[in-house]
């Protein structure tokens, strides 16, 4: 069987991502009796090198090749020489790498797939089971060619446990050409102070139900006091009261923290499908029939403006007696 | 500067939970009493094509492959001042894998920019995914399709010297990219690209202009991989998960900061 390769962004470092798609890779490649081939595109950190020295088996690094900061026409170039005799292809659910599936995928004369929660082997095929109808379905896709390329909900995949096997070193010469259509003329990173969202071990979010962004200051107060992350529902993100970047759901944010903590969010399905992975959701609104409480554990049915200063307040006194 | 979106018909996916049913023989689902709507994503990628032509002049063009229906989505289009419209007739109501469906949109836009302009689109949009399967892979097998640059989730997009700057939205922020010639974008939804309502004098105009249709097989593609459209993918379950979790409601505010500082004290 093929190699299983996982492809990986330098810049991640070993993030809980960059762990997760390794898990799902190592598994694949044990159920196949594959190779698991580590790819990092750019000059990977030494934590990075030694998370995967620890578990795969072969790791082939690019630095010095302009693969940091590149843009997506120079990494695809990049994959399409480095994953030639792969059987399956993983990536992580970053920005660069939904963007790059399709295309490797193409080039290779292969068959790619989004948002991978589950890797099945099929015989000689691959199946991605993944979420279809924002959510309100699960679906099962067959990669009908090889290799498979599929990005993954990185974070919903089991880190795999460092072996005590030697890894086979690789430093392949690329040669790419320098041409470049595509320019990346400047990053922006806009901060949802301190924890990133998909990180996050407590995550308070709020949505529609604010009716505008003066509220979500009171929102900030209370994630302050919680140590929290701080989230958005689409609608809010559209409205232009908080930044895209906050933005929870199918289309934004994936989170998988202990706690996701949803105010005046009715729970649209494709906000719900960005929380999946949380392992208890709190819910305040106004509505009882709200969908967000048939994923939340308890919920209470009051007015935010009323809830959330009463909120602050006895947490604030619950943690100072502690 | 010219640009050419690709927009897509689906089941309305703004139907309450309880209402979705799916069919498992056919497996997709069941539309009951649903509406046949304009994916938004493609409509967000239509308003970002039309303040990019408000702004830098040329034409918009919209595109789609869908049945009968999908005329709908062309004319609300045209309604929204969309300067030209053509529809690829599918034959029946199959989900075609991705790649069959970029084959299509790929012959499809080459000839709808050639017809209408005389010369290939400036920039191609599409919507970065559909709210019915949402696989979001079209965009960037289209690109490879016309042999062109690919830039995803992008949310505005300016004209510059020989070609655009792009900005699209990332994990942690946003980027600002520069494309020089023509290229294909995935749009993505921000607070700048929500779609305008048209006007009712608009949308009543929108039914005098012309609007083309082309048979499959007028496109030369009407080979069993297309038509079939499973040799890319093919979906072989779908299902609607069950729900276990039961909600409990707490009496006060007090309760619920107990529960919630319990978890935190866990954590």
């Amino acid at each position: 069987m093929s190699d299983v390769v996982v492809c990986l962004h330098a810049a991640q470092g070993w993030d809980r991502a960059a762990q997760g798609v390794v898990g799902a890779g190592r598994e694949l490649a044990a159920a196949t009796s594959a190779k698991l081939r580590a790819v990092v595109l750019g000059t990977a950190s030494e934590p990075l090198v030694n998370g995967l020295a620890d578990r795969v088996d072969i790791l082939q690094l690019t630095d010095g090749q302009g693969l940091d900061n590149a843009d997506g026409e120079r990494l695809l170039a990049a994959l399409t020489v480095l994953c030639q005799n792969a059987g399956t292809v993983l990536l992580g659910s970053d920005v660069q790498s939904q963007e790059l599936a399709p295309r490797l995928a193409h080039r290779l004369g292969g068959s790619s797939m989004a948002d991978g929660v589950e890797l099945i082997a099929a015989g000689d095929l691959l199946r991605v089971r993944r979420a279809a109808y924002g959510g309100r379905a699960a679906a099962v896709y067959e990669l009908k060619r090889r290799p498979a390329v599929v990005w993954l909900r990185a974070r919903s995949f089991a880190p795999a446990p460092a072996r005590d096997e030697t890894v086979e070193l690789q430093r392949p010469v690329l040669n790419l050409a320098p041409k470049a259509s595509v320019r990346v003329v400047e990053r922006r990173v806009e901060k949802s102070d301190g924890v990133p969202l998909e990180e996050a071990a407590l995550v308070v979010s709020g949505g529609r139900g604010l009716g505008g962004p003066e509220p979500f200051e009171d929102l900030k107060k209370l994630a302050d006091v919680m140590g929290a992350a701080i989230g958005a529902s689409r609608v809010a993100c559209d409205e232009g009261w908080v930044p895209p970047s906050w933005q929870v759901g199918q289309t934004g944010k994936k989170v998988a923290p202990d706690l996701y903590l949803a105010i005046g969010i009715s729970g649209a399905a494709q906000h719900l499908l960005g929380i999946t992975d949380a392992k208890v959701v709190a819910a305040i609104n106004t509505d009882p029939d709200a969908p967000i409480l048939k994923q939340a554990s308890f919920a209470l049915i009051e007015d935010y403006k009323k809830a959330v200063p009463a909120l602050i307040e006895k947490l604030a006194a619950l943690r100072s007696d502690s | 500067m010219n640009v050419l979106v690709c927009m897509k018909q689906i089941l309305d996916p703004d139907i309450p939970a309880r209402e979705f049913r799916i069919d498992p023989g056919a497996r997709e689902a069941v539309r009951g009493s649903a509406d046949l709507v304009a994916n938004i994503f493609c409509e967000n990628a239509l308003e970002t094509a039309l303040q990019l032509r408000a702004a830098a002049g040329g034409q918009v063009a919209v595109l789609t492959y869908g049945t009968d229906d999908a005329e709908d989505v062309l004319r609300k289009a045209l309604a929204m001042k969309a300067d030209a419209a053509a529809l690829v007739e599918k034959e029946d109501a199959s989900h075609p894998d991705a790649l069959a469906v970029a084959k299509v949109l790929a012959a499809a836009a080459r000839r709808l920019a050639d017809e209408t302009w005389g010369a290939p689109a400036d920039l191609v949009m599409v919507g970065r995914e559909s709210g019915d399967w949402g696989v979001g892979q079209t965009g960037g097998l289209l690109a490879e399709e016309l042999g062109l640059p690919f830039v995803a989730l992008v949310d505005h997009v300016e004209s510059r010297e020989g070609g655009v700057r792009l900005r699209r939205q990332t994990d942690s922020g946003f980027e600002i990219l520069e494309v020089d010639g023509p290229a294909v974008v995935s749009i993505t939804n921000s607070d700048s690209n929500l779609p305008r309502i048209p006007k009712t004098r608009d949308v009543m105009r929108s039914y005098k202009k012309p609007l083309e249709r082309w048979p499959l097989a007028d496109l030369g593609l009407d080979g069993e991989d297309v038509r079939g459209g499973t040799s890319y993918y093919e979906l072989v379950e779908l299902e609607i998960p069950e729900q276990t979790i039961s909600c409990e409601i707490v009496e006060d505010v007090d309760t619920f900061a107990e529960r919630v500082a319990s978890i935190m004290n866990g954590a």
